[in-house]
């Protein structure tokens, strides 16, 4: 077995993925950055460095809304950061949460987002309030390392911990592999949190486990305890199924594989699903994630960041190479995979109480995004969503829990506080008319911040499902959930090649439109349409909502009926995505 | 320019040649003109007409043997910019002198030689240019255009033809290159996602047809004559009595959404004016009232506007272009008070009560008197003679001319406030911002300055304190040395609110410092933290450094406020001569006087 640092040794750098040489430079994840937060002329940081920081959980954006106005006005881009927290498992206290939230009012842009990996990013963050920001939020033990870089990202796992005993084994189990698999390097204590640096002996192993090398491109686990799979398991790299057996969780089938990025006009790229390999005991679980970031680490592709997910490496190795070379580093096999159902990918919405007699609340939160709407907002006028949170945070000291659909989990509420959280919720206006349709939809972030986006998302799907709502209830389908996903670029953070109906922005105002996803989250969508409007939007699915009302078996959901009416192929694994 | 007949009477020419001339000139056309201007102004440079071969002009351009190709690129994700790396060395292989511009780094001065063109540009979203290009095609669609005659072009577009916009920058660019004069020498070719084999013939077809031009010498050699201006006045001609009107090319709002500050970038075009200027000197402009301010004192007095001043002059005309009429002065108070006998405005004018006159002249206006202490029996023409003349404003040159050639560009901070229950504001701020748009004239003179100049050698570092508006004439220092290669040290120090939003310039600094050529760069936002923090905090931070440069020679530059920023910037260096100096506070002056004497310290404060 040959490890990357030999590997890669003698290889000459510059025929790699320009990444590949940045981490090797970098001096273990510090690169310049000391000097570009001193740097108080211009509130970015370097283009090298803008890669750095992300394995510290910061991208730096930009207002895409100004950026032509500026640019006339001889100002830079109005430069300020994303900053993602690493929350496994999504689980605050409500101690927590009050901080997380005063971080917001105070160095960020007053809101907050639920992402769709069960944590909370900031957005609007200036390179001036950055170091105070990160010290804030880590006084409280919540950190950002990891959250997005070349390493193991955050580890989702179900959407409540606190449901039941088993819920809340799996949620340690993710924070441990979590912990686990993260950098070694000092680099975001020394210029962030202000920690002296010390410089360690010539035979100093800073990374055991990543080398200065990285990862080839970024690794997202997740965890799911069946029936249900609202942590949308298949899309990640590693995916672990709970296995249980007398009420106990055994061990867990182990999936590899899944990643939603695409590239649009180039069909060598392609979401996939994860394959399931095997089945491993419970207590190997975290040197199995272990062993397969290893593998991914020494054979992922290094000279294509479009290809260098480990989806690509398996389709490359083929699954049993892949498995191969994983129980070689394991010195162990997998055993035979253990049966297991999905059902769901959805959260539970509303009351509903634990195994231990305590409540809990699945509160609806469009797209994620926690903000006070004005009162002439034209969506969601006059809630208040984050000052609700935070009124609820400061009445109980249960835990605040993100789920990777976006919501939020008011968890742990004694019966007797129960009608406090429910007059709170109604004083703030936090929740109003959710469809089926909408508690199915997911929007990611898309313009004015993100740098990827080609088209509008968080920002248009309100109104579009409001107009798909209104056929959906002429249509008699006011009652049928039907998982709805956008995207505003191919790379696929709201995971919307999942979907039963996924938009993909192309331009602005335009989607390609995709179909016959389904709702238990392990089949992927097709092309339907490509770089259409929303009026044809509307007249592409109108009829197909209504042959669907007409003509679908009892208890079928629209993403099986579409296929099975031939209106679209099912995609049976990546490499057939693009076939039509 | 006006293509009327010359006559004998405004030219030196006798009548004869004034009319065989004018026979000459009548069938041509602008294109045609603007050669004959450079042809002839080369005829002069040479001495007579006699004694320069007509044929000669012709072939004035130096044999182009060889181009200069350059390879110009828009790129988005990266595929134009490879595809153009991939043409620049093909045309290297070819023998051809090659460069390989990014549109982003492309300026209008670039284009002041015809030249040779292989553009490669891709299309974004609904037919948009790269990020990085966007000023690139704001200058091409714009009225400061660059003139293309003489330039050779070949466009490849990049696109996917799955948008409704496929390859449309490739078809502006095309069109646009033409309609500024250039010749196509190539169809332009719109490649899909799958390029690379378009791409690849594209520009090997293309190189042959810019090979074939090798050897073609005439078609260049008009444009490559000098640019005259024939028939504008000598520079001299033009004063405060006699301006320029000059045409406003760009008016743009320098601070960012959300400022408390409004700080115009205003570019004037000085050409066929034949004017010029140094860095550091300033533009006077002859400004027009507000005509609502003007039509409330009409109104308030129940003047006729159209009422004839006797002397051919009617009266809204004169009160909106050459009287002074919200500035509020002691003459007029005195004037006033003499006809009205108010015992109050006379009580404000006693020796005594200067204080006291001057804290009630805050704020006021003309209007105020005019209706707080009417004139019984008042005539438009006793209000107009009562009224001084409107005084031209001045503004600290924000460019240099050889920088940006025919061109002057200001910063103008927009002054408006609120005073006993009215809206007022600057004169010619709100003149120039509210009224005054792109393709306007206004009239304008050169006021030079002696006292503000770039150090002759350009070894000598400099340090410039500007704050605000104070930092114009950094940007024609800079600009300037940019253009002269000076190699001195140059240290730039500006402050203003908020760095979000009121960081004026702030692209073209870091720009500058990215090049090289500003050397340190210091900043300082009084309102983004709790503490307020100024340039003197700056200067005092790193008064070593600043000590250390004064010692070796350099030159130190203040402009701005003069009422509390200079005081204070003079303040601290004082400091800093004592404490990095270790001079008493006699000796620090001593050596600041000295430094002022010398025309080290130079300030140019308002």
């Amino acid at each position: 077995m040959t490890d990357i640092i030999t590997r890669l040794r003698d290889e000459d750098l510059t025929t790699y993925a320009a990444n590949e040489k940045l981490k090797v430079d970098s001096d273990y994840l510090r690169g310049h950055l000391q000097e570009d937060m001193a740097d108080d002329v211009t509130g970015a940081v370097r283009e090298a460095d803008t890669q750095l920081t992300k394995f510290h959980g910061f991208y730096m954006q930009d207002d895409r809304d100004v950026r032509s106005e500026r640019r006339q006005q001889k100002l830079e881009p109005l430069y300020s950061f994303m900053v993602r927290c690493r929350i496994p498992g999504g689980r605050l206290s409500a101690a927590q949460w009050r901080v997380i939230d005063d971080v917001a009012t105070h160095y960020a842009n007053n809101t907050l987002r639920v992402t769709t990996r069960q944590t909370l990013q900031y957005h609007g963050v200036f390179k001036r309030n950055l170091r105070q920001h990160l010290k804030t939020i880590n006084d409280v033990m919540v950190d950002t390392i990891a959250a997005c870089g070349d390493v193991n990202r955050n580890v989702t796992s179900t959407a409540n911990p606190n449901r039941s005993r088993l819920h809340y084994e799996l949620y340690e189990l993710a924070a441990r592999i979590s912990d686990h698999l993260l950098p070694r390097t000092r680099a975001y204590h020394e210029i962030f949190l202000g920690e002296e640096r010390v410089h360690g002996g010539p035979g100093e192993v800073v990374e055991p486990l990543y080398t200065q090398h990285y990862l080839p491109r970024k690794f997202k686990i997740g965890m799911a305890l069946p029936p249900h799979n609202e942590v949308d398991v298949h899309i990640n790299d590693l995916a672990f199924i709970a296995i249980v057996e007398d009420g106990e969780i055994i061990g867990a089938n182990v999936a590899v594989g899944g990643g939603m990025g695409s590239t649009h006009g180039e069909p060598e790229t392609y979401p996939r699903i994860a394959t399931v390999l095997g089945y491993v005991s419970k207590d190997k679980l975290i040197d199995v994630a272990e062993k397969v970031l290893m593998v991914q680490r020494d054979n992922g592709d290094r000279h294509n960041r479009k290809h260098a997910r480990l989806k690509y490496t398996v389709d490359t190795m083929g699954v049993d190479g892949f498995r191969k070379a994983l129980e070689n580093y394991l010195g162990y096999a997998l055993e035979e995979q253990r049966a297991y159902r999905f059902e769901d990918t959805g959260d539970t919405l509303g009351w509903y109480q634990g195994e231990d007699g305590l409540w809990h609340y699945g509160l609806f939160v469009e797209n994620g995004r926690i903000k006070d709407y004005p009162d002439n907002s034209p969506i969601h006028a006059g809630m208040q969503i984050k000052s609700g949170l935070r009124a609820i945070a400061e009445s109980f000291d249960g835990d605040i829990v993100m789920s990777c659909n976006q919501n939020i989990i008011i968890s742990n509420v004694p019966e007797q506080h129960k009608a406090t959280i429910d007059a709170l919720l109604a004083k703030y206006r936090m929740e109003k008319n959710i469809t089926p349709l909408r508690q199915h939809s997911i929007a990611c972030v898309a313009f004015p911040t993100c740098g990827l986006a080609m088209a509008e998302s968080e920002r248009y799907l309100p109104t579009l499902l409001d107009k798909i709502d209104a056929v959906m209830r002429d249509a008699g389908l006011a009652n049928t959930p039907i998982v709805l996903r956008m995207t505003g670029c191919p790379n696929g953070c709201g995971r919307p090649f999942m979907a039963e109906i996924g938009f993909v922005g192309k331009a602005i105002g335009r989607y390609n439109l995709y179909l016959g996803g389904n709702f238990e989250g392990t089949r992927l969508n097709k092309m339907y349409r490509e770089n259409i409007d929303e009026e044809t939007i509307l007249k592409e699915l109108t009829p197909l909502l209504y042959r669907y009302a007409e003509e679908r078996n009892e208890g079928e959901y629209f993403g099986d009926f579409v296929i099975r009416a031939g209106v679209i192929k099912a995609t049976h694994n990546g490499l057939d995505f693009h076939d039509q | 320019m006006s293509n009327g007949p010359l006559l004998d009477t405004n030219s030196p020419l006798t009548a004869d040649q004034a009319e065989r001339l004018n026979q000459a000139l009548a069938g041509l056309n602008a294109h045609q003109l603007t050669w004959l201007a450079g042809y002839v102004s080369a005829l002069s440079a040479n001495g007579t007409v006699a004694s320069a071969p007509a044929a000669s002009a012709g072939t004035a351009a130096s044999p182009a043997a060889e181009i200069t190709l350059t390879v110009l690129y828009g790129s988005q994700t990266g595929n134009a910019e490879r595809v153009a790396e991939q043409a620049a060395e093909h045309a290297k292989a070819r023998g051809f002198t090659t460069r390989l511009v990014d549109m982003a780094d492309i300026s209008k001065k670039d284009f002041k030689e015809p030249g040779h063109y292989l553009i490669v540009v891709s299309t974004q979203g609904e037919g948009e240019p790269p990020d990085t290009a966007e000023g690139f095609y704001e200058l091409l669609d714009g009225r400061k255009a660059p003139k293309l005659d003489g330039s050779h072009f070949a466009v490849l577009g990049l696109g996917d033809s799955s948008y409704e916009f496929f390859c449309e920058m490739g078809k502006r660019t095309d069109k646009r290159f033409a309609e500024l004069g250039a010749q196509r020498i190539h169809d332009r070719v719109d490649a899909d996602v799958d390029y690379d084999d378009t791409a690849e013939q594209f520009i090997d077809t293309a190189l042959n047809a810019f090979d074939a031009l090798k050897g073609d010498t005439g078609s260049t050699a008009a444009a490559s004559a000098p640019q005259a201006v024939a028939g504008a006045p000598a520079a001299t001609t033009w004063s405060r009595k006699h301006p320029f009107q000059a045409e406003v090319l760009e008016s743009i709002q320098l601070n960012g959404r959300g400022s408390a500050k409004e700080t115009h970038h205003i570019e004037l075009s000085l050409e066929g004016s034949g004017l010029d200027y140094q860095p550091g000197d300033a533009l006077g402009i002859v400004p027009q009232n507000d005509p609502s301010y003007v039509d409330e004192i009409i109104e308030l007095l129940e003047f006729n506007a159209d009422h004839d001043l006797g002397d051919g002059r009617l009266l809204r005309s004169a009160l909106l272009q050459e009287l002074e009429v919200t500035t509020l002065t002691r003459p007029l108070v005195k004037h006033w008070a003499e006809q009205t006998d108010s015992a109050e405005l006379k009580r404000l004018l006693e020796e005594d009560n200067r204080e006291e006159l001057k804290q009630w002249l805050y704020g006021r206006q003309i209007i105020d008197v005019l209706r707080d202490y009417p004139i019984k029996g008042l005539t438009p023409q006793a209000l107009v003679g009562a009224l001084r003349k409107l005084p031209p404003r001045l503004y600290s040159i924000a460019s240099s001319l050889e920088a940006n050639p025919d061109e002057v560009h200001l910063t103008v901070g927009i002054v408006r406030y609120e005073t006993h229950g009215r809206a007022r504001g600057g004169v010619t701020s709100t003149w120039l911002s509210d009224r005054v748009k792109p393709g306007d004239t206004i009239p304008i003179y050169i006021d030079h300055n002696k006292n503000f100049k770039l150090p002759e050698d350009g070894s000598t570092p400099i340090i410039m304190v500007g704050p605000g508006t104070g930092i114009a004439p950094f940007r024609a220092f800079l600009q300037q040395r940019e253009e002269e290669g000076a190699t001195g040290d140059n240290w730039l120090l500006f402050g203003d609110q908020h760095f979000n939003t009121d960081f004026l310039y702030q692209s073209e600094w870091l720009k500058m410092r990215e090049q090289g050529l500003l050397t340190r760069f210091d900043v300082a936002f009084s309102r983004d933290q709790a503490e307020k923090v100024y340039v003197q905090d700056r200067l005092r931070e790193h008064g070593q450094a600043v000590f250390e440069w004064l010692s070796q020679g350099a030159h130190f530059y203040v402009c701005g406020d003069g009422d509390r920023m200079a005081n204070d910037v003079h303040a601290t260096l004082m400091e800093i001569a004592h404490t990095h100096g270790g001079m008493d506070e006699e000796a620090a002056a001593a050596w600041l006087r000295e430094l002022q004497q010398s025309k080290r310290y130079q300030r140019d404060v308002y």
